[in-house]
């Protein structure tokens, strides 16, 4: 299992492997160590070499530590460099020996050839020993004025690198400001884009502990910087590009006119053969045009091609990193897609991941227009030798099948497929077959009559004999020989292992046993009895259900076990809206190649570039909230004329968009919601996303609840400050640093929905109640608020986030509280008080 | 930002290691390779290019049988990792001339070399060649690319079939030629994969063509170049809302790109007017554009397949494949292959007689048929006829259990798109410049599948 042990290593002449070569090396490197004979260079430089292939198949090499450094006087770069690197490696391990080289490391840093200034600086900043720091702040401040801009760059990596080793040092000796000065400055590109990456990690880090940095963050967000970035924009390397793309896809334009601006001058970078400048492009697009409806579709139409040529062009890596995107951007507007499908054809050569994400893409872009040929291709690929794949392409017809009006030609695919008699494919289309008839009852007889004819001994697998069994008890009185199935059935029950199975055949039975008793009664006593031993708690329980409702009154169990069912409407989803348009604003990163939100997967810590988006973002106060969706609306307004340009523009390119095609309120679908999320996101953005696991870590760190020892007291009677005052800052902060004591579902008063034209109604009447909004949006029926209140006696603080559907008069709580004691009195008060909108 | 960047041989042994951050542990490498080797997830055997164990991100992409590798424990954007290993692997050949297991053996220090000045403490500092040459400087140890040794029946990290072809140079960008004088010379290649699928009545169902025009420069100066396409090639399918919507196009001979991209370094002033691209070719290896067309074309092969059942226990499948491009131009190293029903016991080939250079096979452990062609000149076409001993009666139909047929070849010196360098103009230094200039064009299968 394990990869191959070192012996295994074929020997090669520059890959030692043996512990007895170390102290070899050891003894050669003292005999040359103070040796001036001509050629002494030439046999260090076999010598390091060996150490250092050493150091890269992990053998330790650290032993030979003094006597490289003793070797590392010397004017030949080359060695110098193996040096560094060696020097680098072992340093931090070995504090003590790292001071050796701090002399000849420092006398390099002054040294007139300006490269070994830049490398000896950058090693001295790679030594990540803390007790060596203060002998890097000299040299450091020397590079960053260094009249040589590779010093320089390498400085401002070197600030980073001391930040991280000693944060106190680094930011004691001010080199963040110099940074700064530097990034407004300098004339080199690679150093302004080193400083801009060094102060974002700083800064960054820095924010959560003082107040200064946190501002001095949101400056690298202020227009004037960003409009300095994007005016140098075309100096900068492909990389440089992509990390001030980042940069500027979380600045927020102040009006339409920018953001056109900023679209015209980024344009071309969509042509750009680097897939990763091209990426970030289009995420600051999209994030630009979020509140802009239907430009935010053109950007869709205008990407489309660049996307699909990324897919087809460079290694298959990076085109799994595209697809992984198109995928998304598939997911959410399927019909911009949909013309293009045969993009997302499977090439046999594919690996399976890649052919997973086109399924589901096949299955997103189905339409009237487009599903023929579409099944007609996904069923050439369930026919397919590969097994894997066979399943998947089946389950893609099936959900296409759920998805669509017109089901007819597909349920004749399906039932074909039954008669291929392969037995992965009849399991895979019996589970379908069921999820089917659940959704569309009116076709039980077209699949009744081929599933009748599947013999139950060819089915093994679990879930495909479960959804047999389901069929055979729902569709009893339409199979002939249900009972007599049913019956062979329950003489297996020792051999069934799956749980699941066997509680399906139970239910099966009893149903099955309503429609035709005379011929169920022995297979129902023989069922009852196998269930009523069985070993299986869930199956044994059930069973003696059964028995003991069939005992009492079997109409009354009939109505138990088997009701009238309505036809299922939709199929839950799997993944949540939230967590959806979470990804979303994490384009361009692994969230989407993982399809979760990067707090599933990164540790807090480490969570740096997308740390602006844990934010609730700009929340304004409750007043003027209705006042901000007004200038939207005239931004939009606005966008029309000038995006006539554009698209003029566009033309002239020779590749036109059908943006008339697309009218405003033809996409309800998923590109309503980002539109209709964003004008609420003008006082707030979504809920800041704290990952439910770190809420324990948070209670141990004494942010939350004494601990549950004793139980609490009963809460006293709770009142609230009529005259509560809370700043949107410090609301932020709060409801960040909280964890949600209450979340919870409960419903409006009907009557209370009817007078809900607007967010102020119910504004105006939970202020009544001391409970103050302080931000609020959306349109009609969803509404979200964010509320607050305080104690009467004493500064303690409530926050609610309140998410209304007035549609269906449902609203979600979510409470944090800085005494979480009281926050069940609390929700108690905040629920009163809303039941009675509408009567007051 | 990325913490590591590793590069480990087929057998999982670290030829470079470099740790830029230190935030990863030192097993990382170990726990990558056993994770790759025995990936079992999602349905999949094979691990994608990028996933997460402990909170640890592993990216990587294989090149010639090499993994490299990059660890981050940040949320980085895929693509940028993924396009920066690539670019190293780019980096390291036209430093080392020949990209293999040996050649970087041998140079591992001239790689550290590279690795130090092309990321610091995890951020991309650059990855032009062109830029590098003024760090570097250890010599490349130049390894005879002719007398490699094979790499092996290691086909689980053989690259995939939609790799680029290697371009026949093998020259390192800093070595001098014996006698100390750099070759003044240009290559131009136009590069392009073809993907067509057929449906069983040979109807082309859909058909994609990838190209790439690379260049490979060993000019000295840097002097600007100017390359001219067909003076009416399109780019955009105007008015067709669908890709796939074959427009009349298709007679009127021009060529016409869905889209394409452009490396850096390329002026488009004067595209848009004459389609000619401008530019300074930095030193090494680089695509000057990468296009794509669904344009309609002709196919250079055509697949026949005939399946006759002979009685419950034997069947036989006869393969034709036509040549349909002229007669002057040959195609290389074809292979065809054609999964078989499962209860395939026993297969025996009949080829036309007096055949040279083809070899059939039945590949047992995955029932498999091949066939490879060393050449097939155009216009010829073949026949292979294969008599199938099943070991079970087939129950139904055989072509539900066979196929498809799907087919990879090389064909030098000719491109389906039609897509052509006009003329590769170098602007001149002095009358006697005349440095050598090499246009090629060579087309690849990616996915070319009959169904049955």
């Amino acid at each position: 299992m394990a990869p191959p042990a070192q012996t295994n290593r074929s020997p090669s002449p520059s890959q030692p492997s043996g512990k007895g070569e170390v102290s070899d090396l050891k003894m050669q490197l003292r005999q040359l160590a103070g040796s001036r004979a001509p050629g002494t260079d030439d046999a260090k430089r076999e010598l390091f070499k060996k150490v250092i292939s050493c150091m890269t198949i992990g053998i330790d090499v650290s032993s030979v530590f003094s006597e490289m450094v003793m070797c590392s006087a010397t004017s030949d770069i080359v060695l110098k460099k193996m040096c560094y690197l060696y020097v680098g490696n072992y340093a931090k391990h070995n504090p003590d020996l790292a001071l050796l080289t701090i002399n000849f490391l420092q006398r390099d840093c002054k040294d007139e050839d300006p490269m070994i200034r830049g490398l000896a600086l950058r090693s001295l900043c790679s030594l990540r020993v803390t007790n060596l720091v203060e002998y890097l702040v000299g040299p450091l401040g020397a590079g960053l004025k260094d009249s040589n801009s590779y010093v320089r760059t390498v400085a401002a990596m070197g600030v980073l690198k001391l930040y991280h080793i000693s944060e106190s040092t680094c930011m004691d000796a001010d080199f963040p400001a110099t940074l700064k000065h530097l990034m407004l400055n300098d004339r080199e590109a690679q150093v302004v884009a080193n400083c801009l990456c060094a102060l974002q990690e700083i800064w960054g880090l820095e924010a959560t502990k003082s107040e200064e940095a946190s501002t001095e963050r949101e400056t690298l967000l202020s227009k004037p910087l960003i409009y300095y970035l994007l005016n140098r924009f075309k100096e900068f390397s492909e990389w440089a590009q992509c990390a001030v793309l980042d940069l500027v896809s979380k600045y927020v334009p102040s009006d339409s006119n920018e953001i056109f601006d900023m679209m015209n001058l980024l344009e071309d970078r969509l042509q750009h053969a680097n897939g990763a400048v091209v990426l970030a492009t289009i995420k600051l697009f999209l994030q630009l045009t979020l509140s802009m409806a239907d430009i935010h579709q053109q950007v869709y139409e205008r990407i489309k091609a660049p996307l699909l040529t990324l897919v087809s062009s460079g290694g298959p890596e990076q085109s799994y990193a595209v697809l992984s995107h198109l995928h998304l951007l598939v997911m959410r507007a399927p019909y911009i897609f949909s013309a293009d499908y045969k993009h997302f054809y499977c090439q046999y050569n594919e690996p399976f991941y890649v052919k997973k994400l086109k399924l589901e893409m096949l299955t997103a872009v189905a339409n009237e227009s487009n599903t023929y040929e579409i099944v007609t291709e996904l069923c050439e690929y369930a026919a397919n030798v590969d097994i894997p794949m066979a399943r998947e392409s089946i389950r893609a017809v099936g959900k296409i099948a759920l998805q669509q009006y017109d089901v007819n030609a597909i349920v004749d695919r399906l039932l074909q497929f039954l008669e291929m008699e392969k037995d992965h494919v009849t399991a895979e289309t019996l589970v379908l077959v069921k999820d089917l008839l659940r959704k569309y009852p009116q076709w039980s007889h077209d699949c009744i009559a081929v599933v009748g004819n599947i013999s139950s001994k060819n089915v093994q697998e679990p879930k495909a004999k479960a959804a047999l069994i389901w069929m055979l008890g729902e569709y009893a009185q339409d199979m002939q020989d249900a009972p007599y199935v049913l019956e062979s059935l329950i003489e297996n029950w020792e051999e069934e292992h799956s749980a699941e199975v066997r509680l399906h055949l139970l239910t099966a039975v009893v149903k099955c046993f309503f429609r035709r008793p005379p011929e169920t009664q022995k297979a129902l006593g023989a069922v009852l009895a196998a269930g009523v031993n069985d070993f299986h708690q869930d199956v044994h329980d059930r069973a003696l259900l059964y028995y003991r409702l069939l005992q009492y009154n079997v109409s009354i169990a009939e109505r138990v076990v088997n009701p009238p069912k309505q036809a299922v409407s939709v199929f839950a989803d799997t993944q949540s809206n939230e967590i959806k348009d979470r990804i979303f604003d994490e384009f361009n990163s692994l969230s989407v190649v993982y399809q979760k939100p990067s707090y599933m997967f990164t540790d807090k810590e480490h969570r740096g570039p997308f740390a602006f988006s844990e934010e609730i973002g700009n929340l304004s106060p409750g007043e003027e909230s209705t006042d901000n969706v007004v200038p939207a609306q005239r931004i939009e307004a606005n966008d029309k004329d000038l995006l006539l340009s554009t698209s003029d523009k566009e033309e002239s390119k020779g590749s036109i968009h059908n943006s008339s095609a697309y009218s405003a309120p033809g996409y309800d679908g998923s590109l309503a919601a980002p539109s209709q999320i964003d004008l609420v996101s003008l006082d707030y953005k979504p809920t800041p996303n704290v990952p439910s696991a770190t809420f324990a870590i948070d209670d141990l760190l004494g942010l939350g609840l004494p601990a549950a020892a004793s139980p609490p007291p009963p809460p006293p009677v709770l009142k609230l400050n009529t005259k509560a005052a809370l700043e949107p800052n410090a609301f932020q902060q709060k409801w960040r640093q909280l964890p949600i004591s209450i979340s919870q579902e409960t419903s409006i008063n009907p009557q209370g929905v009817a007078i809900m034209t607007s967010p102020q109604t119910l504004i105006h009447h939970m202020q009544g109640h001391s409970i103050h909004c302080i931000a609020s949006g959306g349109q009609a029926p969803n509404f979200k608020f964010f509320f607050y209140a305080q104690k009467a006696e004493e500064p303690s603080t409530y926050l609610v986030e309140c998410v209304v559907n007035a549609s269906s008069c449902k609203v979600q709580l979510k409470i944090k509280a800085d005494d979480q004691s009281t926050s069940q009195a609390f929700s108690e008060l905040f629920q009163s008080a809303l039941s009675k909108f509408g009567f007051s | 930002m990325i913490s590591q960047f590793f590069v480990l041989s087929q057998r999982g042994d670290s030829i470079v290691f470099r740790d830029y951050r230190g935030d990863v542990p030192k097993g990382s490498a170990e726990i990558f390779f056993r994770k790759v080797k025995f990936w079992k997830e999602d349905g999949g055997e094979e691990a994608p290019p990028v996933f997460n164990v402990d909170g640890v991100n592993y990216f990587h992409v294989k090149v010639v049988g090499l993994l490299f590798v990059a660890t981050s424990r940040t949320n980085l954007s895929p693509s940028l990792v993924l396009e920066l290993l690539q670019r190293i692997a780019r980096v390291i050949k036209d430093y080392l001339g020949v990209l293999n297991e040996d050649s970087l053996r041998k140079n591992f220090v001239l790689v550290y070399e590279l690795l130090d000045e092309v990321v610091d403490f995890g951020y991309v500092q650059t990855t032009s060649t062109e830029i590098l040459k003024s760090y570097i400087f250890n010599e490349p140890i130049m390894i005879d690319a002719g007398r490699l040794p094979p790499l092996g029946p290691a086909a689980m990290f053989m690259q995939g079939s939609k790799r680029m072809p290697g371009t026949a140079i093998t020259k390192s960008v800093v070595a001098n030629e014996p006698g100390g004088r750099k070759r003044e010379e240009i290559f131009v290649d136009i590069i392009e994969k073809i993907s067509i699928t057929f449906s069983s009545s040979g109807y082309i169902l859909t058909s994609e063509i990838d190209g790439t025009i690379q260049m490979k420069s060993y000019l000295t100066g840097n002097p600007e170049i100017r390359l001219a396409l067909n003076e009416d090639l399109g780019i955009g399918r105007a008015g067709g809302r669908s890709a796939y919507d074959y427009g009349g196009s298709a007679g009127s001979g021009a060529v016409v790109l869905d889209d394409c991209n452009f490396h850096e370094s390329v002026q488009l002033d004067s595209f848009d007017v004459d389609r000619t691209l401008t530019l300074v070719p930095p030193d090494g290896e680089f695509p000057v554009m990468n296009y794509r067309i669904t344009q309609e074309f002709k196919p250079p092969f055509r697949i026949n397949t005939l399946v006759e059942e002979a009685g419950s226990l034997k069947a036989e499948v006869i393969l034709k494949i036509r040549a349909e491009f002229p007669s002057d131009i040959t195609a290389n190293t074809i292979l065809v292959q054609m999964p078989l029903p499962t209860y395939t016991s026993r297969v025996s080939f009949e080829l036309e007689p007096g055949t040279v250079g083809q070899t059939t096979d039945f590949k047992e452990s995955n029932k498999r048929l091949e066939w490879s062609l060393k050449k097939v000149v155009g216009g010829s076409d073949h026949t292979l006829r294969a008599k199938l001993t099943f070991s079970q009666e087939s129950h139904g139909n055989i072509t539900k259990e066979a196929g498809p047929v799907s087919m990879t070849f090389t064909i030098p010196m000719y491109n389906p798109s039609r897509l052509q360098v006009k003329y590769l103009q170098i602007a001149k230094k002095s009358k006697t410049y005349n440095p050598y200039r090499w246009v090629r064009y060579v087309t690849q299968a990616n996915s070319y599948v009959a169904r049955i």
